[in-house]
């Protein structure tokens, strides 16, 4: 088991490596940087000053040596546009980001796994004919014009909830939460919902279909020839080892949630990380853009980390060693 | 069923077998003409494609000549006449282009991305996938760490930040010009994995056939046992996967134009339509927004539609 | 008189498919009485899996039963709504199926998997339900049962999981046991344990047995009655005894002649005693293939122990031209991995192959001698044939490759040739493969070898996805092309019955090495090997019906 998880945090370590190595490349080389620190009028010597300044004049593998180094200390340098710290602006507006996926993240999970349970067991029903074809309509249907669909209906025609924002929010220690108060929560809905619209349909379709492969195991098959009954095989049986698979694209699909979130933040304003990122990338505001991708990279392997561990303790195939790895 | 009646080499004669007549009595085609829902959705999306193709044939107006624009025909509701005396079928925005036509003009960027994407995503994972699958070892490795990597972050992220870096890198006066062709990098960079992906492991699944042991016992190119004996078998989830895709890269497109990040503002598509139109949304001028909306979603259900159709098709026993 | 357990009447079971219906059994009647084991045989597609399906319960949609009756001591089950039915499943009637590895559930101990049972169909305790798990676990011959009930189904081999799905079938006391296929899947030494086990145990609990299966052997050492069933009909019933001393009607008399036979055939030819072996056409010296296992990916790259696993161990013998080498193993034995090293696609660790005199891993000259010379024939004539080439294509695909023909009609000429050659009309080389039945296909693999005018073919289990009416026809026509073109042969199988008829040497392989090597007749009457002894002992024959 250890040897296992040190060997996923080893391949983690590389992914990590990687990706910061590609943020480097992004933050060195596109556009120039010191054009952007520099008013219009610098001349050579004030340019030759702020690359000694910067360290720019050192050997590369120096430069991406200190860009990790920086990394490691959350330092990503300042922001072209807004010219502050860019750790201080992810960390402001982290808490928005992570409030809106969770939420929806339990949307998606709690809705997609039952759907996809009660359209599996219930292959030919009519309402699993309808939740089928509303799940194909979900897929269809842009994030945005969910957003904007239910910005319309429940803001604008019903005036039930609020259209943009996250109403009021309470002050703990460094995290603003929007949780505490009615208005926070309210605001939080719409999105909440856009969010986990897409990942919910993605997951109970995956259920669905991993589900179904089960139900046609000869080992299913058997337990039926054994006469267990139809709770037993169904929850005990096919769900268990339904969830082997659904686990790891689940994991990963949540995981993606935090970067997905950036279309809803930009249609209900949503003051969070992935609205940062897109106005960075309208403006090319490299600094932001780097450790954005490093930021993503991280939550994305460190969900990977929990996943494998599950995998663990459900399979008992690869707690004996016999196949490591997928 | 049985081997039994007709091993004796009984000469059966059987006329020359086309293609196309096998085709016709393939499960293909049963299952499509026993599918009303999918008939209606390749009619859907030939009706849309014919649109965008012939768009400047078809569109009652012009929408991109200023010549033509007049201010007199703005927010002109849909069905009816406007100041200047122009027919506007689905009404007219603030500049008084006429919707329908700024639609079938913006099909025709969105489908053009779309499938451009698509296709470059597919021969780059395809190619990719097939290497992968057949070579094995250190090389497959690595090409499915990427993969997986970038398969966990969302397309719409890859493809932003693809855009985002393009344009730090192009000169801001070739931007605009590049732009297409930008995004239909970005979508395709975003979207190759899954085809590496499913190519990869149906290649590993044919490599190990004996047809293909049988070639290399001959001593075939590996390359041509690729490129004739494991290609032909791995097409059928190349084309369910294509398809879907198609739906994803028009979707990420019309995301990406609404986002701003996409296409300029003079080459309009169907999301920078709606970006457009949803300044107006909360004005009650909704027909700006809703009409490219509707067909937005036509177009990606019906695409969508068909590649559930084809996959369940391919896979009889999904059914 | 007694009441049958298990009477069926005029069964048919039908699948509605596309425009018209298929009928999988079509009139089934017979019976079972109690504690008595009745097989049920037939080739593929005779509908005896189906008739076991119905009687359980479990036919896959879109069948269904259309019409006759099932009868369970007398109590009519067939038209049973389906919760009722569920009711009978492993309390009345237990099911064993073919594949003892997918059988069970991999993420649940076999104790669990025991438990539950137990617990569904008695009211009894937990720690009751574990106690008899364990005896029934150990009277199955499952060693340190109480240790070994807390192990998941992987840590099992395939015949040990055979014996955990037989306990499981028999644990609530059934009165019949449904056994699909139970030993298909498994080697033949340890065929003849499982059969042993499924027949105690169901002796000891008074349970009646089903038994399909394709294998004659296996109910001839079996079963007290024997149903042999045709296209969803029953051919003929009787005891097994009777039927296969005088099968009365044609089809069971084709079928049973078409078995091959671990008994020396009557005027085959005793093969010339074995010449100096330096002499013989086809040589292999001390073979060695060694695997490294464990440690996959960048641990690799860490230097200390690579575990090797050696799967071919200093394997030599060699071949006379034209004669037939047969080369005989279990699974896992190495047998295959000989053929894929002797054809060319598996670089062997050490050791030497000549054909010919050439050297066939010897670089240049070596190659090309063995392209030319060396063809092969696989097991499963529905993977060898590329689904989307024509059969003209494939067979064309060596001449093309190796220069032998260019021009189209030529070509053409020589596929029609060898299309004839394997009795196959010389029109199908328009079809598709899809388009033939399985013996037909192995017949077009045939030509594909002959095409590249081999002198040396390694036959890897030729006929075992056929069945056994097919298979007697693809030997011959090997025996004829062998006669014909002088064709060498290593016919590489499990079945020593088909090795028995078709070679005139014999090597037996067991773990990688080959333990015992010489004349057919000489090994089968009077083997050497204890290994040897076994398989032969084991090996179900319907010669040995008592």
């Amino acid at each position: 088991m250890l040897a296992f998880i040190a060997r996923r945090l080893f391949q983690s370590v590389i992914v990590m490596l990687v990706v910061a190595f590609i943020a480097f490349l992004v933050f060195r080389y596109v556009g120039d940087p010191l054009a952007n620190l520099l008013s219009q009028d610098a001349n050579q010597a004030d340019y030759d000053a702020a690359r000694q300044r910067l360290g720019l004049d050192q050997p590369f593998y120096i430069q991406f040596f200190h860009f990790v180094g920086n990394a490691l200390q959350g330092q990503f340098g300042t922001s072209y546009r807004l010219q502050q710290p860019v750790s201080q602006l992810i960390l402001e507006r982290l808490p928005a980001t992570i409030e809106l996926a969770v939420a929806s993240s339990i949307i998606a999970l709690i809705g997609g796994v039952g759907l996809g349970i009660y359209s599996a067991l219930r292959p030919r029903a009519i309402s699993t004919g309808f939740i089928m074809t509303a799940s194909l309509i979900g897929v269809s249907l842009p994030t945005f014009l969910i957003g904007i669909g239910l910005i319309y209906i429940f803001a604008v025609e019903l005036k039930w909830l609020p259209s943009f924002g996250r109403g009021e929010v309470v002050q703990i220690g460094w995290w603003r939460t929007g949780l505490l108060t009615s208005s926070g929560l309210r605001s939080l809905i719409l999105p909440a919902i856009t969010l986990s619209l897409f990942q919910l349909t993605l997951i109970m379709r995956l259920v669905r279909a991993e589900m179904l492969e089960v139900m046609r195991t000869d080992y299913i098959r058997f337990a039926k020839a054994r006469g267990l009954s139809k709770r037993a095989i169904n929850f005990g049986h096919a769900l268990k080892n339904t969830m082997v698979p659904v686990i790891t694209i689940t994991g990963l699909q949540l995981g993606s949630v935090i970067a997905f979130a950036i279309i809803t933040e930009t249609v209900f304003q949503w003051p969070g990380v992935g609205s940062l990122f897109v106005n960075s990338v309208a403006a090319v505001d490299v600094p932001v853009m780097a450790a954005y991708l490093v930021f993503v990279a991280l939550v994305f392997v460190v969900i990977n980390l929990i996943v494998d561990i599950l995998y663990f303790i459900v399979d008992p195939r690869l707690r004996d060693g016999a196949k490591s790895g997928r | 069923m049985s081997d039994l009646p007709q091993t004796t080499a009984a000469p059966v004669v059987v006329p020359k077998t086309s293609r196309w007549k096998m085709f016709l009595r393939s499960d293909i085609v049963w299952s499509y003409r026993h599918s009303p829902i999918t008939i209606v959705a390749s009619i859907v999306a030939l009706l849309l494609v014919l649109m965008a193709i012939f768009a400047p044939w078809l569109a009652p107006y012009n929408p991109f000549n200023p010549a033509t624009l007049n201010l007199m025909d703005g927010f002109t509701p849909p069905n009816s006449t406007s100041f200047a005396g122009n027919y506007f079928a689905l009404g007219s925005d603030s500049q008084g282009r006429d919707v329908l036509s700024t639609i079938m003009y913006g099909l025709r960027v969105s489908l053009f991305v779309g499938l451009m994407a698509t296709l470059f995503a597919m021969v780059l994972g395809v190619s990719l996938g097939l290497v992968a699958g057949y070579v094995g070892g250190a090389l497959d490795a690595v090409i499915m760490r990427i993969a997986d990597v970038q398969l966990s972050f969302p397309a719409i992220l890859i493809a932003l930040l693809i855009f985002g870096i393009a344009r730090g890198i192009i000169p801001p006066n070739q931007q605009e010009g590049a732009a297409v062709w930008v995004l239909i990098i970005a979508i395709g960079l975003a979207n190759w994995a899954q085809f590496a992906r499913t190519v990869r492991g149906a290649t590993m699944v044919e490599r190990q056939k004996d047809y293909v042991a049988a070639a290399r016992i001959l001593g075939v190119n590996p390359f041509i046992v690729l490129l004739r004996h494991v290609l032909p078998n791995v097409t059928g989830p190349v084309l369910v996967i294509g398809t879907i895709g198609l739906a994803l890269a028009i979707i990420e497109e019309a995301t990406l134009s609404f986002l701003g990040v996409g296409v300029p503002p003079t080459q309009p598509s169907l999301g920078t339509l709606i970006r457009i139109g949803q300044q107006f949304l909360f004005s009650g001028e909704w027909w700006i927004l809703l009409f490219p909306a509707i067909t937005l979603v036509l177009l990606a259900l019906s695409v969508n539609l068909l590649g559930d159709w084809l996959r369940d098709a391919l896979n009889p026993k999904l059914r | 008189m007694t009441e049958p357990v298990l009477s069926i009447k005029d069964l048919v079971v039908e699948f509605p498919f596309r425009d018209d219906v298929f009928r999988a059994v079509d009139g089934v009647s017979f019976d079972i009485m109690p504690g008595e084991v009745v097989g049920v045989v037939g080739e593929s597609g005779a509908g005896k899996s189906m008739t076991g399906s119905a009687v359980i319960g479990l036919i896959d949609r879109p069948g269904h039963i259309a019409g006759g009756e099932i009868r369970l001591k007398g109590e009519r089950i067939d038209n049973l709504p389906e919760a009722a039915r569920a009711k009978l499943r492993g309390k009345r009637i237990g099911m064993v199926f073919q594949d003892p590895l997918t059988s069970l559930n991999p993420l649940y101990t076999v104790g669990d998997q025991l438990v539950e049972t137990i617990r569904t169909h008695l009211p009894v305790s937990e720690a009751e339900a574990r106690q008899k798990a364990i005896d029934l676990l150990a009277e199955a011959g499952i060693p340190k049962a109480a240790e070994r009930i807390d192990s998941y189904p992987h840590q099992f081999s395939g015949g040990m999981r055979q014996r955990v799905v037989i306990a499981l079938a028999i644990a609530a006391g059934p009165e019949l046991i449904v056994a699909d296929e139970p030993t298909s899947a498994l080697d033949v030494s340890v065929q003849a344990q499982i059969i042993k086990v499924l027949k105690k145990l169901c002796t000891n609990h008074g349970a009646a047995v089903m038994l399909i299966t394709h294998d004659m052997g296996v109910i001839a050492q079996t079963a007290d009655r024997m149903v042999v069933m045709h296209q969803g009909k029953v051919v003929e019933t009787g005891t097994v005894g009777d039927i296969i001393r005088r099968p009365r009607e044609p089809y069971t008399i084709k079928l049973i002649n078409s078995i091959p036979t671990i008994e020396r055939k009557d005027g085959a030819a005793t093969p010339a005693p074995a010449a100096n072996d330096d002499g013989a056409y086809v040589q292999v010296k001390k073979l060695v293939k060694d695997y490294e296992i464990g440690g996959g990916g960048f641990l690799k790259l860490m230097p200390g122990k690579v575990e090797v696993f050696r799967a071919v161990n200093e394997v030599s013998f060699s071949i006379e031209k034209g004669k037939t080498f047969g080369l005989v193993g279990e699974s896992g034995s190495g047998k295959s991995t000989c053929a894929k090293m002797i054809v060319g696609l598996v670089r062997p660790t050490s050791g030497q192959i000549t054909v010919d005199g050439h050297d066939i891993w010897a670089s240049g000259a070596g190659h090309q001698e063995r392209r030319k010379r060396v063809q092969m024939i696989f097991q499963d004539p529905y993977a060898s044939l590329n689904p989307r080439w024509r059969v003209a294509d494939i067979i064309a695909e060596p001449m093309r490759t190796l220069g032998i023909a260019r021009n189209r009609g030529e070509v053409d000429d020589r596929v029609a040739e060898l299309l004839r050659r394997v009795r196959l009309d010389p029109v199908v080389m328009r079809k598709f493969p899809h388009e033939f039945s399985g013996g037909q296909r192995q017949r077009v693999a045939i030509a594909r070898a002959l095409s590249s005018q081999p002198e040396f073919i390694v036959c890897d289990e030729p006929t075992s996805a056929l069945d056994v009416s097919v298979q007697a026809q693809v030997l011959d026509l090997m025996s004829e092309l062998q006669a014909e073109f002088g064709l060498t042969y290593l016919l590489i199988s499990h079945n020593l019955a088909v090795v028995r008829q078709m070679s005139s040497s014999v090597g037996v392989l067991h773990n990688g090495v080959l333990v015992e090597n010489g004349p057919t007749d000489a090994i089968f009457d009077n083997p050497q090997a204890d290994y040897t002894r076994m398989l032969l002992d084991a090996v179900p024959d319907i010669s040995k019906v008592a």
